[in-house]
């Protein structure tokens, strides 16, 4: 049985100005201990999607219109508030992305650290400092016990990550989600806070959902990837396979603008255009507008038919796309004439 | 050539024309507006068009409750009190506007400059502001006003030098600010002469933060001005003022209230006009940090 | 933070304070009019005697020298009008009045002021926003001298619940605190909605939702020490304004406090009766704005760390 099971999810924005359809009929799912990345530029839906899970969101505006999420069985989505909080930082913990703002700068390191194990363990405040010591040495920083003492503004932006990642860890989640962790930290930084991801998950067995617009950072960290265009999922892949073949126009063409992904010799090219306006989306696949291989029916395609779906010859395992063109035609489509 | 259509971008694009919209949406701030208005016109024509002269008595007829002839009763001399609480209004405002004229002149060319000079005459100059701040002003003012009489230009001057304090800070900050900007670098680096650099830019950009601040300082002045007149330090009867009005009205409340409600109703009503107009344009001008 | 204390009490507060002594000093000194000279006419002997035993007759600059000196020592001096009494005994009479009466506006003014901003904060554009945060409006649209009347009107005249004037029962202190303590729980409540709404908004806020604590715990643990602080910092010019703005409500409801003292002194030339309480007055502010700066600097520890 899969830990998190997210079928047909599609969240929305009640704005002044129309309804911004942020996520449309997403589903994913995620095994125990298995690591999911999901790729897309900023505004693609895949931070919206994992706040909406978690009920994060400001509702209103935000809505959720449609979708279940089950994880171990309850569907987040329908869960009763006080519930939900009793799963939050205990069996599923978040990482956001600017550690500078993530950590509340009037309480002391130790208050914050402890809170999980207070709440959800019911840990004494000693044992929970202890615990908290013990997270923060083992999230690499030194002298854990007089850090724990002071205040987030005396960390510098990479150890106040590792300070939210032994929080979010220090409870042992089955599931820990990373929204972009490592885009606002120095590049020499954001080597060190992947190691230390990848090094808990290997340690814990704890499952992960990375979220990135990076396509390079997702090789080494996720078995999977998702990749997100406009609220929609456009393709899902084993990671080595997606580097290999991409098999959507989209993921071909954020392949092409990857220095580090990109095939030697190749000239590194940027995606032509720009995303759609989320407040006016073109009908049928959203990504027409910019795709070198649309055709008429790219247009015209329905919502049925733009969700993720087997691929034909040579249709590697556990590759689907969303292009139906692709679906239709085979992966040579996306040849190069 | 410019078509009609680049002259609407233009203008759509000019930083008060923005603010000028925003503020128009809020309602909360255009019904402030209309009610200063409405008040301020009734206060400056009201009087002319009454029947009733404000010293006016009439003995005969003495303190009587609000009635058609007398739309907000009369005093205990028979006075009319609706004329009375538009020619008090006159000076009201005329208070408030004064004092607060005082406290821009001071201020801003203190702010300006503190601000300019920078550096140790700033430091000083900002530091005596310090000192001043942590005076008990109010306490001041009283003893000023007994020890040396009750003088209605040194009731001026004494709301003045308290409210000039907060002005010069803003004052301050914002040519210290306006200094480092890049456009004037930009505007000194094409030969733009000192003076359209002054008057162009920093100039108006200055302006925001003291429109804003002059709004909420007219209420803070009138507010002192009535408080001072209430303990009878302030405007001097046959002068008449709100604050004044106030006090005789709660001196009388026990047989005639209405001479407390009425003017007190219009204070407080100019108080909220006052104040929902500064709050508006300060939320329009997008200005921080002048009054709370 | 000792260090932090020490240096504002030696480079702000002293000199303040000697400031404040001056001016007050030489404003009444250069004031027409004297102790003596309103009261019936006294012979040319008397007054020469009287000057001599006041000191009245040395040249002024070393009046002033010798009053500082007294006021470092603690010594206010002598009152003219209240012959038997020293200006220490009788601001000590009615210094605690006024300080009762601040305190209980005080307490006044933060409990409906910060509750309400509290409450208005958590569900913006409602109606237990807007409710309120109209009365915050109405509160500081209606002065000490326009509400405390009003209240007298309602409460004591029409309907005679409590005493119209006086300070001696319990319910004698209630219309006088909401009097005087109205206004600033109007500015109260607006700073707090402000400041609540602006730290609901930060990141840190959703990643304590993001840990599952209940909306108590994220609203009292997380929200309140950065949401208070610009009501903390308005606290200090609050208090400042509770014991000088006791003159008002003092004289609308007949209290005999410290505000009533200065009025009546001034009006007599009672020289150190006069400096002796604006000193005193400045003095407590300033012993009122250093706590709320250590409150501050004990809420925010950026603060600290830099100071």
């Amino acid at each position: 049985m899969p830990l998190l099971n997210v079928q047909d999810l599609s969240v929305g924005f009640h704005t002044r100005h129309g309804v911004v359809r942020a996520v449309n009929h997403v589903s994913f799912s995620l095994e125990p201990g298995d690591s999911l990345g999901i790729v897309g530029e900023s505004g693609s839906g895949k931070s919206v999607t994992c706040l909406s899970l978690l009920g994060l969101l400001p509702m209103p505006p935000a809505r959720i219109e449609s979708g279940a999420a089950a994880f171990d069985g309850q569907d987040l989505l329908r869960l009763p508030a006080a519930k939900l909080r009793g799963i939050l930082g205990r069996d599923i913990a978040m990482i956001f992305q600017d550690p500078m703002t993530s950590l509340n700068p009037y309480l002391r390191i130790a208050t914050q650290l402890t809170e999980p194990l207070l709440v959800h363990k019911g840990l004494s405040r000693a044992a929970a400092f202890k615990q908290a010591a013990a997270a923060l040495g083992g999230v690499g920083i030194a002298d854990p016990e007089a850090r724990l003492n002071q205040y987030p503004h005396e960390f510098s932006g990479g150890m106040r990550q590792r300070v939210m990642i032994a929080m979010a860890t220090i409870t042992r989640p089955r599931l820990l989600i990373a929204d972009e962790p490592t885009t606002a930290l120095d590049v020499t930084v954001q080597a060190q806070i992947l190691e230390l991801i990848k090094t808990l998950r290997r340690e814990h067995g704890t499952a992960v959902i990375f979220i990135t617009h990076n396509l390079a950072v997702i090789n080494g960290i996720a078995d999977r990837v998702m990749v997100m265009y406009a609220g929609q999922a456009v393709e899902t892949a084993p990671v080595p396979a997606i580097f290999h073949q991409p098999l959507h126009p989209y993921t071909a063409a954020l392949l092409r603008s990857v220095p580090s992904a990109h095939k030697p010799g190749e000239p590194l090219q940027s995606i032509l255009g720009t995303p759609p306006d989320p407040l006016r989306l073109p009908p049928g696949c959203p990504f027409t507008p910019r795709c070198p291989f649309a055709q008429e029916p790219c247009s015209l395609a329905t919502t049925a038919e733009l969700e993720l779906g087997p691929v034909p010859s040579p249709a590697p395992d556990r590759r689907l796309t969303a292009c139906i063109r692709v679906k239709k035609e085979g992966a040579d489509v996306l040849r190069p004439a | 050539m410019s078509t009609p259509d680049t002259d609407e971008l233009e203008k759509g694009t000019s930083l008060g024309h923005d603010a000028w919209l925003r503020l128009r949406k809020n309602r909360l701030a255009v019904a402030g507006g209309l009610l200063l208005v409405a008040i301020a016109l009734l206060c400056l024509i009201g009087p002319a068009l009454s029947p009733y002269g404000y010293e006016a008595d009439n003995l005969q007829l003495g303190a009587a409750p609000p009635s058609l002839s007398h739309w907000m009763g009369t005093d205990y001399n028979g006075r009319d009190l609706f004329t009375r609480v538009m020619v008090g209004g006159r000076v009201s405002f005329a208070v408030g506007l004064a004092a607060t004229a005082v406290s821009l002149l001071i201020g801003v060319l203190y702010g300006a400059i503190a601000g300019y000079l920078g550096g140790r005459t700033d430091m000083l100059l900002m530091r005596i502001v310090d000192i001043l701040y942590a005076l008990p002003f109010t306490i001041f003012v009283i003893l000023l006003l007994t020890l040396f009489g009750r003088n209605f230009v040194l009731l001026f001057v004494a709301i003045g030098a308290v409210e000039w304090l907060t002005m010069a800070r803003i004052v301050r900050g914002q040519v210290m600010g306006l200094k480092k900007q890049e456009f004037v670098e930009a505007c000194v680096a094409i030969g733009m002469s000192r003076r359209r650099i002054i008057l162009r830019h920093l100039v108006p950009n200055t302006l925001g933060p003291v429109v804003v601040y002059v709004t909420l300082t007219v209420p803070s002045v009138m507010l002192l001005e009535a408080f001072l007149s209430f303990l009878g330090l302030g405007v001097q009867p046959p002068m008449s003022s709100w604050g004044i009005l106030i006090g005789d009205g709660a001196r009388a409340m026990e047989v005639n209230p209405w001479l407390l409600v009425f003017p007190g109703l219009l204070f407080s009503l100019t108080l909220f006009a006052l104040n929902a107009l500064g709050d508006g344009l300060r939320d329009a001008l997008d200005v921080r940090g002048a009054k709370d | 933070m000792l260090k932090f204390i020490l240096r504002r009490l030696f480079f702000e507060a002293l000199p303040t304070l000697f400031v404040i002594a001056t001016l007050t000093f030489f404003m009444v000194r250069l004031a027409p009019g004297g102790p003596f000279s309103r009261e019936k006419q006294v012979s040319a002997e008397v007054q020469r005697r009287l000057d001599a035993y006041y000191g009245l007759d040395k040249p002024l600059v070393v009046q002033y020298g010798r009053y500082l000196a007294n006021v470092a020592r603690g010594d206010l001096g002598p009152s003219f009008k209240h012959a038997t009494e020293s200006v220490n005994s009788l601001i000590a009479r009615a210094f605690p009045v006024s300080l009762e009466l601040g305190l209980w506006a005080l307490l006044f003014a933060i409990v409906t002021g910060i509750g309400a901003g509290i409450v208005a904060s958590l569900r913006p554009n409602t109606w237990t926003d807007a409710g309120p945060m109209t009365l915050a409006m109405a509160g500081i649209c209606l002065p000490s001298f326009v509400l405390g009347p009003l209240l007298l009107l309602l409460f004591g005249l029409t309907l005679g619940w409590v005493n119209v004037a006086g300070w001696n029962t319990a319910g004698d202190r209630i219309l006088p605190a909401i009097t005087l303590g109205a206004g600033y729980a109007a500015y109260l409540a607006r700073l707090t909605r402000a400041g609540m709404r602006d730290i609901l908004s930060q990141d840190f806020i959703r990643t304590a939702r993001a840990k599952g604590l209940s909306p108590t715990r994220v609203i009292l643990v997380h929200a309140l020490k950065g949401g208070l602080l610009p009501s903390v910092s308005f606290l200090g010019p609050a208090v400042a304004g509770l014991i000088t703005g006791t003159f008002v409500v003092e004289s609308i409801f007949q209290i005999p406090g410290l505000g009533q003292i200065i009025v009546n002194a001034a009006f007599n030339r009672d020289y150190f009766l006069i400096l002796g309480a604006v000193v005193f007055i400045g003095f407590v502010m300033i012993v009122m704005n250093l706590l709320v700066d250590v409150a501050q600097a004990l809420m925010n520890p950026r603060l600290r760390l830099g100071e």
